[in-house]
């Protein structure tokens, strides 16, 4: 998700960067009189804090690995306006200290992450527990869902800046279906990490967790793992990563992309040999053998999804059984 | 700030580039950056000139090609996107061997590489040559809000520590014969980050009641601030004023 150098145009990179500083300015104007300096070390910490929990890698699908991104964690624990300046602090230093998500694309990666990241995540929070009875069981459930979402909008939102400034060439249909769908396969394990981390927290010290306070629950309470709530958990999200990849990603390329706008605007888009790719079994998206184009667009979409499903889980035994006795420090000083 | 805080990427060095204030070396690298980023795909000799002058640069600060080149290794997981591209690009395509590419696609992946690698480079020789005290008063001096410049100094200081805990939280439970390998078992080590939550809340609290002990009054005293004389600017910025002529040539030609 950490988005390096040369991967979006220096345009849409320079965009989301004012953006980002609007918004983070914004967000500490609005802190700078609740922020008070006693909580600047307490952020400081718990920047500390994401970073280490982001070093906590799940690998996903076909090489890529997916970590924390804590959004909806930050949010739920420190509130989104504190949460979103820690997300922050926590990337500027990625990319000037790990090298990690590019220097020029650091707007963008504070709008995915810290700023999309964490409002969503606050909003589907607050959304959810209006509405549900005000218990610990349901602030963990709807920081499970809020978390989903969340990294599914930061997804959104990366192919939102690709599709503006990508310099990749592939198809924004292409990415929406590997990012989105991918994501909301991270969703999963973002959630349940997020849930189980608040409950550990609300086992002990519920007056630590900012959106506790705010619904009144005060006590410490013991949110015990529903192993059906889990499962429907895990299942919903692996449903919808189905649906965003099988039903939204073929209508996700409204804007063509760079090439053929260029070939489009001078007039030679007819002109262009049949692709080449009609041989490869995935080609377009659709399933050779098939002839209806929709039922092969779905078939090609499913497919996939379960064969990066299958690599990931494969990558995450053996990087698991690899990783047992990797030390943290390691990670640090990667 | 703690002084002789290292971090990962921070080598220990006398050289101009490490002498160099570190505003001006962010400035510098900032431009670098926008050059590279901004360099139209195709002008492929532009990119052996940006290489150039990153070189000379690491040159100057006496880091060795192998150290850059190890560094470089950090942007790695990129190449597997780049190496998708030409798969799933549209446009023309060409056919090499068995495999048929998409031109637009290898355009694409040959951007996405050399851009990455050459803004890692560049930001490896800033920040091997300056101490993150150093990096984040020069923040500071950019006009970044001192409330993200403290909260970050408070974060690179802890971080060591809150990753010790995390680690010895993992040796106890391994000591206990509890491994977690499966996915399903990650709630054993979501449950320790939670415990780590509180620990790093307490520790900031106790962190904030031995500084107001010694009598912190809402701002962290700057030490060691070095002000940017002319020829700082000079010297810092030829270099990268080469690598944003040949971009800004290579956009207009």
């Amino acid at each position: 998700m950490h988005i390096p150098d040369g991967f979006i145009n220096l345009a849409t990179s320079a965009g989301a960067g004012v953006t980002a500083a609007g918004g983070l300015g914004a967000v500490l104007h609005r802190v700078r009189t609740t922020l008070s300096e006693r909580q600047i070390p307490l952020a400081g910490l718990a920047a500390a804090f994401i970073f280490v929990v982001q070093m906590l890698n799940f690998p996903v699908a076909a090489g890529t690995s997916g970590h924390l991104l804590g959004g909806a964690l930050v949010a739920i624990l420190l509130g989104p306006w504190v949460g979103a300046i820690v997300i922050s602090v926590v990337l500027l230093l990625q990319a000037l200290l790990f090298a990690d998500g590019g220097i020029s694309a650091l707007g963008l990666n504070v709008v995915n992450m810290a700023l999309i990241g964490v409002f969503v995540a606050w909003l589907v929070f607050r959304l959810l527990t209006a509405l549900l009875p005000k218990t610990g069981a349901v602030l963990v459930g709807a920081a499970a869902v809020a978390s989903w979402v969340s990294v599914v909008a930061a997804s959104g939102g990366f192919v939102l800046e690709y599709a503006w400034g990508g310099t990749g060439n592939a198809p924004v249909s292409t990415v929406f279906a590997a990012m989105v769908g991918v994501h909301a396969l991270i969703g999963i394990g973002e959630g349940l990490i997020t849930a189980s981390v608040l409950a550990a927290v609300l086992a002990v010290r519920p007056d630590l967790v900012y959106g506790a306070r705010l619904l009144g629950v005060r006590r410490a309470v013991a949110v015990r793992a529903d192993r059906r709530a889990t499962a429907t958990f895990v299942l919903a999200g692996i449903a919808a990563a189905l649906l965003l990849v099988v039903v939204v990603a073929p209508h996700a390329s409204s804007a063509p992309d760079g090439l053929e706008r260029v070939a489009s605007d001078h007039g030679f888009a007819w002109t262009g040999q049949a692709s080449a790719a009609a041989g490869s079994p995935l080609a377009h998206y659709s399933v050779a053998g098939v002839p209806d184009a929709g039922v092969g667009t779905i078939l090609a979409g499913a497919i996939g999804l379960v064969l990066t499903f299958a690599v990931g889980a494969l990558v995450l035994h053996i990087s698991a059984r690899r990783g047992a006795s990797r030390s943290t420090d390691d990670a640090v000083h990667r | 700030m703690s002084a002789g805080h290292a971090h990962a990427l921070y080598v220990h060095g006398d050289s101009r580039v490490h002498a160099l204030p570190a505003h001006v070396k962010l400035v510098a690298l900032l431009i670098v950056i926008v050059a590279v980023v901004a360099t139209p795909r195709e002008r492929v000799g532009v990119f052996a000139a940006h290489a150039v002058v990153i070189i000379a640069a690491a040159a100057c600060a006496h880091l060795s090609p192998r150290f850059i080149g190890g560094r470089l290794l950090i942007g790695a997981p990129f190449l597997a996107f780049a190496v998708l591209l030409p798969f799933v690009g549209g446009g023309d395509r060409v056919v090499v061997g068995a495999l048929s590419l998409s031109v637009g696609g290898l355009w694409g992946a040959w951007s996405v590489l050399v851009k990455g690698t050459l803004a890692l480079a560049a930001s490896v020789v800033v920040t091997a040559t300056t101490p993150v005290p150093a990096l984040l008063t020069g923040l500071g001096r950019l006009r970044v809000p001192v409330v993200i410049t403290e909260i970050a100094g408070f974060m690179v200081r802890y971080l060591e520590v809150i990753a010790g805990e995390m680690h010895r939280a993992k040796v106890a439970m391994a000591a206990r014969g509890y491994q977690p390998r499966w996915a399903w078992q990650g709630t054993a080590l979501a449950t320790s980050a939670g415990a780590l939550f509180i620990r790093s809340h307490e520790r900031g609290e106790r962190v904030y009641d031995a500084m107001l002990s010694r009598g912190y009054q809402g701002r962290l005293p700057q030490l060691g601030a070095t002000a940017a004389t002319r020829a700082d600017w000079a010297r810092a910025l030829a270099l990268p004023l080469c690598a944003a002529a040949a971009a800004a040539l290579a956009v207009i030609g």
